[in-house]
């Protein structure tokens, strides 16, 4: 399966990805990292966040420069819309993850992507956020990501590519199923 | 019954832990290859057969697939599946007719390695063995997710030991978990019996029982697929991580799927992720499970229809997807949702507790190549895909525990090389070690 590897490029290392799985069997304290975003209210329902360093391979890492991402909402949420709504971004995450996933698992079953291209929908009903109704949840009720792939190989092994990097997706996960999430006030 | 074994314990070349047929298909090569050895048994020969599976079981593999080394199936049924009181008559008459030297009601508490031996301690006896073969199995304990503790008290929790037929599982609402062999057997049988099920679906392995007119196992084999060796495939801690394929030791369906356990009834949510204050949270992954699955059978069948053309068998039946609801259940209550149980059936693990010999790795599994592991002169068999795709089935301990024999046989020559006297009493380098270390 993968001894087609080196005939496609698709931009990704997949023998580092290799190498990475096969240390990291052994060694699972290096395979713990920590993420972190910062962030800071600007005013109205505008926050900025930034993320830059994060945690792994047993010590400190940085990205190769600091990212800074505009949260807010619509002006039809009486907002000034400096940037895309938080729940966009999770939909950003989500396409991120999944199209990053596709790339790596085309490389290592030999397939030559072309164009990987993503539209994701998510709907929700905001009576519940207004707490309009208590029976109505705060986020999505669900979520559907439509892909159009032309990669050099069948229908079936793309729909297999695609199968598979929901298997080994993060934001899959994080989206898909519960996570604790503590927030604490720092006084 | 095998022979009763008289001998007094003490020295031996060879202890085999275990009389199923594991234990008892290595004992038969051993013994044709003059190896001097026990077999030591907890309780009755095929006990775990005897005393820990449930009524209506059958064997996976097809009679005239199933056999030992020795001894192939010669009844009257060669397509039917032996049920478990005939799986039993089959190993017992095994061990007769080879008069296997085994110890019945001898329940191993401990093994350890002392000076380049085996101390293999017993209820009943010690052993000194140079080599020791576990044959215990790979299914002595339920694998149950941590998940478990967090269930209400009210709620009866069983697992597929506990469950011999449906009157064993409480009125009222059943949460099946997990989606292999025995998960689907279970709903099936449970809401056949009127009950009202859910099953809790995470990755599993769908295949069809018949396939272009032949037993899916005539396919597996005649496509090499069952001989797969463990040193041949890309990952073979995924091969041994794969749940049992959903199949039934029957012909009466063409496939035991989500589709026919759903069709009679069955609600089908995703892998159970959490349980918080009696609410039960389902994975939202369902859809691709299902893809995965159906994906995954759909490859198989393409690779057996290689084999099936060449030999011009009938063409394939269609298989429908895997039906998923729109909105699959996400939650559940177990008051509101009248759950009074919940059976994990989440697979099995061996049980080691007894084995005081460093060879387990950080998640509890047996450090082995391919069944020798990692200790001089230690050896295992039928763990699943230990050496072969088919190890952890009954036609699949031949080969393996051939392998195992002459691997053992080449141990023991080799270690007896410069060996010192004394040896076959009683085990005083053992104690000379003891007192030196």
């Amino acid at each position: 399966m993968t001894n087609t590897a080196s005939a496609v490029d698709n931009g990704v290392n997949v023998e580092a990805l290799l190498d990475a799985r096969e240390v990291l069997t052994d060694a699972p304290d290096a395979a713990r990292f920590v993420w972190r975003a910062e962030s800071e209210w600007k005013g109205g329902t505008h926050a900025e966040s930034r993320v830059e360093k994060f945690f792994g391979l047993g010590e400190e890492q940085r990205h190769v420069r600091e990212f800074s991402y505009d949260t807010d909402h619509p002006e039809i949420f009486a907002s000034e819309d400096k940037g895309s709504t938080p729940v966009e971004f999770v939909l950003v995450g989500l396409a991120g993850c999944l199209t990053a996933g596709i790339a790596a698992v085309a490389s290592n079953r030999g397939i030559q992507l072309n164009s990987v291209a993503a539209m994701i929908e998510a709907d929700m009903n905001i009576q519940g956020i207004l707490g309009i109704d208590a029976d109505v949840r705060n986020g999505f009720n669900s979520i559907t990501v439509n892909y159009q792939i032309d990669a050099d190989a069948s229908e079936e092994d793309i729909a297999a590519l695609v199968a598979q990097s929901q298997k080994r997706s993060a934001v899959f996960d994080i989206i898909a199923n519960p996570t604790n999430v503590n927030v604490w006030v720092n006084l | 019954m095998g022979q009763s074994v008289t001998r007094s314990a003490g020295a031996i070349d060879v202890v085999v832990i275990g009389a199923g047929h594991a234990g008892l298909a290595v004992s038969y090569l051993l013994g044709k290859r003059g190896v001097d050895h026990v077999v030591l048994e907890r309780g009755e020969i095929a006990n775990s057969w005897r005393y820990e599976r449930r009524d209506s079981l059958r064997l996976l593999t097809p009679n005239w697939q199933t056999r030992l080394p020795g001894r192939a199936y010669d009844g009257d049924d060669p397509d039917g599946f032996m049920t478990v009181p005939e799986l039993i008559r089959f190993i017992d008459d095994y061990a007769a007719a080879n008069g296997a030297p085994v110890r019945t009601d001898t329940t191993v508490t401990s093994i350890r390695r002392e000076n380049g031996r085996y101390r293999v301690t017993s209820n009943r006896d010690c052993w000194t063995a140079r080599a020791v073969v576990l044959a215990t199995g790979a299914f002595n304990l339920a694998s149950v997710p941590p998940v478990a503790r967090d269930l209400p008290a009210g709620v009866r929790q069983l697992t597929p030991f506990d469950y011999r037929s449906p009157e064993c599982v409480p009125r009222g609402g059943v949460l099946v978990v997990g989606a292999s062999a025995s998960g689907l057997q279970l709903a099936e049988e449970l809401l056949q019996a009127g009950r009202q099920v859910t099953l809790a679906a995470g990755e599993h392995v769908r295949m069809p029982r018949r396939y272009r007119g032949r037993d899916i196992f005539y396919w597996l084999s005649r496509t090499g697929i069952h001989d797969e060796r463990y040193d041949e495939i890309d990952d073979v801690q995924r091969g041994r991580r794969l749940p049992a394929p959903q199949l039934i030791g029957s012909h009466r369906l063409p496939i035991l799927d989500l589709n026919h356990v759903s069709g009679l009834g069955a609600r089908i949510a995703g892998r159970l992720m959490s349980v918080q204050g009696g609410r039960l949270l389902f994975s939202g992954s369902l859809r691709n499970v299902c893809s995965l699955a159906d994906l995954k059978m759909q490859r198989l069948l393409k690779k057996i229809d290689g084999t099936a053309d060449a030999e011009g068998a009938p063409a394939a039946g269609q298989y429908e997807p895997t039906r998923v609801d729109e909105t699959p259940t996400l939650t559940m209550d177990v008051q509101r949702d009248d759950i009074q149980s919940v059976i994990w059936a989440t697979g099995y693990r061996p049980d080691y507790r007894w084995l005081d010999v460093p060879v387990l790795d950080r998640k509890g599994r047996l450090r082995h190549d391919g069944g020798i592991v990692d200790s001089p002169g230690l050896y295992a068999l039928g763990l699943p895909f230990m050496r072969r795709r088919k190890s952890s089935f009954i036609f699949g301990i031949e080969d393996d525990a051939r392998d195992i024999a002459d691997h053992l046989v080449g141990y023991l020559h080799s270690s007896s090389r410069g060996k010192a006297n004394g040896i076959y009493t009683d085990d005083p380098t053992a104690r000379s070690y003891r007192r030196s270390a």
